[in-house]
């Protein structure tokens, strides 16, 4: 029924180009036989006229201007969606690579998705307790929220992503209704392994769908790996009322890959070569993360991706900040330290976490103590700076206090194990603790009240 | 002639043959999807279009109308509380045709059409109008009485006029008579095209606040109704909430609110949030006086391009019925990038870091749009823009910041070391400026006090001398600085934690009055001057901090309502008694 093309103008990168081509859209997803024998897709990125551009998902390695067979299949690349996919491993463009059966399903859907209308949302109030203090307590992760992890080559990143999935306990969420999603753009073989097995060991593998493109795998289908899991999420979240947790890394290598595509396309750079439309491109992969007022489900976003150089204000990291709402930072000197999660808090920010917390949701002195926290350690960092140049016997003993402080933040209120589950009240607990370091007149952020009430006198 | 036929797209950008009758920026509609775009290139029969929504499965060949107009937008009852994409679509409206998701190709939708409207005829048949000049009155909500007005070009003699009643907006009330022997049907609704700024009597110059209840604005870097400002900052900042705020609190008659390429959650948080508060000055939720424009992040970069454009017509529609209108856009910066992204598929030649060479020039064109005027109905009225800018990294020497300060007068730097320290508003009180300072004075002297802007001008300087001898105490501690420029770096903290450090959640702190700011300078001020005649008798400054009034100063924004200033009075008195009673002490 479609006309089939079987001769190429043009073959270079990723891309074909073809003459003489009628009655295609844009988008348009394409079956291209390579030998009679090997199946390959496509999508159309550019028409002009009857000329045709297509991009190869699988690479154009092997193909000839002659040996090819292209068909136009007359939509836009979409995956099947039924409850089967929970457990399953796909690829990028949503095939099973787990030796399992194809996914037969009549509900199909676009993977590019469509944007929420924000009139349609509902904003996100409901608190995730992850059991890690520094998060629970200071970059609170709130239901619907994208909260991103911005880590360097070499640090915990993985481990603080399976942890949060472990111990994730979701407002409305039970065994049933609970999924998660997992997409890997570009990741080592054995990165990818640790998640598997991780998700094995506690058992949630079940509920868990795999989206893997892998460090050798082709750059085309990198682009649509985080699409292909988030129409799985919204899927799950928005159709079958699901509290999903999605998990998708490393968004460098995804930016990477595009900025390669755009590249063989000739288009103008921007900074650092990226595409000039780097910022929308993420935004389509992470505004689709939230809840709709209609709808029971949610999906809570923590893309992960590595700081080139540990460089916030890389391209990447700078444009995520401005799309998500908040950041995890992860700091090497804390990582020397041998602190785990070396969670760095003071870029740290959870935007949502205002309306997510306090009295009707975790405890009645989270904020203010939050707050006396951030104001509190980030004097330390001052006094570190002081100490380093008169050193730590010249400081006023105020300063020594602050010093203490900070010692005891970090060793005892940010380091914790990497099974340990604390609840967000000896989370909370834990900071007066180590609050109590310093004399209450330097509490000026917290209501006389609540020091009354949770201060400890005479540490 | 032959149809105008899809022969290229490439994302939003699609190129049409057989367009030679097309105009330049005239709105077109592209395929059987009937996707709205805007000729910006004519060449021979060939034509460039800029398409608003997703090209997505468009063919070639397709079919593209034209409208006959440029991008234009429905200005009448019916935008106040409501929430439109870039080119003035109702999302409500879209919703109920389309639930939670945006589909494609929704057509051409604008204000309400069915609603009735109660409305006032204000001219008699044989009465001579002209442009600007109001034939008819609606109560759009209780704070807003929205008033029709003649369209600029437009001017006659009233011929008929229906009566008081119920109305849409396509109704005609008046029928005019135009010379040239024409009739012309005022209706409720009136068009007008989005880049061409709508006509005035003359400007005026800028001579009163916009007041925010925001003390570091207020005071330090005061905003003027009329004025532009830019409010730069990286990621984390505070660029969003202190727009919210300003959105809130300022005293503006009308607030168009534009969500520029930002997160869809804060549109969302906006619509919950605004309907629940109440407008300080009318008693009503703020809600009534908000136009909401949301393009998220993720929703077609043309219609971001255009949002802006939108906003400020509305803008300046409500500013010709002689309100004050502020319009805040979050950020200018996607708005730029829109520009990039668009420039870039129509391979223009690029400047500055991709950026097309028309980027100043465009910014220009809107923040000069503001500005306080006289109406064609001659009343005073202002638009005010406060435009957030979002530098990559935070680096304000990149080419969005660095243009927009050319065509701002006051420039609130927010700084991530602030924010990271939970300083919020993270404004830096060092590198921002406000050249309104001056053109305000008089109105600070008559309204607020006389000493307002010298007391100011002291603080500043104190902040100024803390930057110096902080640098100092990171080499050496500051225990061994003399006692008066300790009290110097004492002063000056407690400045920012009870002055500029300001509470966006706390209801007393939210939002507070002039007269307050005004008198808790006062508090400060005193506490400054009488300590200072202490560490010249060589108290040490420890004393002085052990004072009781020391700690009610830092906590006198929380613990002084709004309504009770007397206290504040209070309270210089009692420092002035507890330091003089101190120094007696140190005399004997």
């Amino acid at each position: 029924m479609f006309k089939e093309y079987l001769k190429l103008d043009r073959i270079e990168g990723p891309l074909i180009m073809l003459t003489g081509v009628t009655n295609v859209a844009y988008g348009e997803f394409v079956k291209i036989t390579v030998d009679q024998q090997e199946i390959r897709y496509g999508k159309v990125i550019k028409i002009e006229g009857d000329y045709v551009v297509v991009q190869v998902f699988e690479g154009t390695t092997g193909i000839s201007t002659q040996n090819v067979m292209v068909q136009f299949t007359g939509k836009p690349l979409e995956i099947p969606l039924s409850l089967d996919i929970l457990g399953r491993v796909f690829n990028g463009v949503g095939k099973p690579i787990d030796g399992g059966l194809n996914i037969v399903s009549q509900r199909q859907s676009n993977i590019n998705g469509r944007p929420i209308n924000p009139v349609a949302r509902k904003y996100p109030r409901n608190f995730i307790q992850t059991g890690i203090s520094a998060i629970d307590a200071l970059i609170t992760l709130i239901r619907g929220q994208k909260l991103p992890i911005f880590s360097g080559n070499g640090m915990a990143h993985n481990e603080i992503a399976v942890q949060i999935v472990n111990q994730a306990k979701i407002e409305g969420a039970n065994e049933k209704n609970f999924a998660v999603v997992f997409g890997a753009m570009g990741v080592r073989h054995d990165d990818a392994n640790y998640f598997k097995q991780s998700f094995e060991e506690s058992g949630v593998l079940d509920h868990v769908v795999m989206y893997l493109n892998l460090a050798d795998d082709p750059i085309v289908e990198r682009i649509s790996t985080p699409r292909t899991a988030l129409t799985a999420a919204e899927y799950l979240a928005f159709e079958q009322n699901m509290h999903v947790l999605v998990v998708i890394t490393d968004m460098t290598s995804y930016a990477e890959a595009l900025r390669e595509m755009s590249s063989i396309r000739g288009e103008v750079p921007s900074r650092k070569g990226y595409p000039g439309y780097l910022y929308s491109d993420l935004s389509t992969i992470y505004e689709r993360a939230g809840m709709l007022e209609d709808r029971e489900g949610s999906i809570t976003l923590i893309p992960i991706l590595t700081m080139p150089n540990d460089d916030i204000t890389h391209p990447i990291p700078d444009l995520t900040g401005f799309i998500t709402e908040g950041q995890i930072v992860l700091s090497r000197e804390l990582n020397q330290k041998q602190v785990y999660p070396p969670i760095a808090v003071l870029p740290s920010l959870s935007r949502l976490m205002k309306d997510g917390i306090g009295k009707d949701y975790t405890r009645e002195d989270h904020i203010d103590l939050t707050n006396q926290l951030f104001a509190a350690y980030s004097h330390v960092q001052d006094i570190w700076s002081l100490a380093q140049i008169i050193g730590e016997d010249d400081l006023s003993e105020i300063d020594k206090k602050y010093l203490e402080f900070g010692r005891r933040f970090e060793e005892r209120f940010i380091a914790q194990g990497q099974h340990e589950n604390r609840s967000i009240f000896e989370t909370l607990d834990i900071g007066w603790e180590v609050l109590s370091v310093l004399p209450v007149t330097e509490l000026d952020r917290i209501p006389e009240d609540l020091i009354e009430k949770y201060y400890q006198k005479g540490e | 002639m032959s149809e105008a036929k899809v022969e290229l797209v490439n994302g939003p950008v699609v190129k049409g043959s057989n367009m030679g009758a097309f105009k330049l920026n005239e709105m077109v509609t592209v395929g059987d999807k009937m996707l709205i775009g805007e000729v910006v290139i004519i060449e021979k029969d060939m034509a460039t279009i800029q398409v608003y929504e997703e090209t997505e499965g468009l063919y070639a060949n397709e079919q593209i109308f034209s409208t006959g107009a440029p991008l234009s937008i429905s200005l009448g009852p019916g935008m106040l509380g409501n929430m439109f994409d870039g080119i003035q679509r109702p999302l409500k409206k879209i919703e109920s045709i389309s639930p939670n998701f945006i589909p494609d190709g929704i057509g051409l939708l604008s204000i309400d059409t069915e609603k009735l409207w109660n409305v006032t005829i204000t001219v008699k048949v044989g009465d001579m109008l002209k442009g600007g000049m109001v034939y008819g009155q609606i109560q759009e909500t209780p704070s807003i009485l929205h008033k029709l007005l003649v369209p600029p070009n437009i001017s006659g003699e009233v011929i008929s006029i229906e009566p008081n009643g119920e109305y849409t907006i396509n109704d005609t009330i008046v029928t005019l008579q135009l010379s040239n022997d024409n009739q012309y049907n005022l209706t409720l609704v009136q068009k007008w095209p989005v880049r061409k700024g709508r006509p005035i009597l003359e400007r005026i110059p800028i001579y009163k606040p916009l007041i925010t209840g925001q003390r570091v604005i207020d005071t330090f870097f005061p905003v003027a109704k009329g004025g532009t400002v830019a409010l730069p900052g990286g990621f984390g900042t505070g660029k969003t909430v202190t727009q919210h705020q300003l959105a809130k609190w300022s005293d503006a008659d009308i607030i168009v609110y534009i969500g520029c390429g930002e997160r869809g959650n804060e549109m969302t948080n906006v619509l919950e949030e605004f309907p629940s508060l109440i407008d300080p000055r009318t008693n009503r939720p703020l809600m009534e006086r908000t136009i909401l424009i949301a393009n998220t992040s993720n929703m077609p970069v043309a219609a971001r391009e255009a949002s802006i454009y939108t906003g400020i017509t509305m803008a300046e529609y409500f500013r010709d019925m002689g309100y004050d209108v502020a319009i805040m856009a979050d950020s200018t910066s996607r708005w730029a990038e829109a520009l990039r992204e668009i420039s870039g598929r129509l391979e223009e030649m690029p400047a500055e870091e991709g950026y097309p060479a028309y980027l100043p020039s465009r910014l220009a064109q809107f923040y000069e749009r503001a500005g306080c005027v006289k109406t064609l109905n001659n009343e005073e009225a202002s638009v005010t823009i406060i435009g957030a800018v979002s530098p990559p990294g935070g680096d304000f020497s990149e080419p969005v910041t660095e243009n927009t300060k050319r065509f701002v007068s006051a420039f609130l730097a927010l700084d991530k070391k602030l924010a990271y320290a939970r300083h919020y508003p993270a404004i830096n009180y060092l590198t921002s400026y406000s050249s309104y300072v001056t053109m305000l004075s008089d109105w600070y002297r008559e309204n607020v006090a006389e000493d307002m802007l010298y007391i100011r001008g002291k603080m500043v300087k104190l902040l100024q001398s803390e930057e110096k001898l902080t640098e100092i105490v990171k080499l050496i501690g500051e225990d061994v600085l003399p006692n008066d420029q300790q009290l110097i770096l004492e002063t000056a903290r407690t400045i920012k934690k009870g002055f500029l450090q300001q509470n966006a959640l706390h209801k007393e702190d939210t939002y507070v009055s002039l007269q307050k700011q005004y008198k808790m300078l006062k508090v400060l001020d005193t506490f400054y001057e009488s300590a200072l005649s202490c560490v010249k008798m060589g108290i040490p400054l420890i004393t002085i901090r052990q004072q009781p009034i020391y700690q009610a100063i830092i906590k006198m924004k929380y613990e002084v309502p709004n309504s009770r200033l007397e206290l504040l009075d209070d309270m210089i008195e009692q420092i002035k008694k507890e330091y003089k009673e101190l120094r007696d002490l140190y005399q004997h």
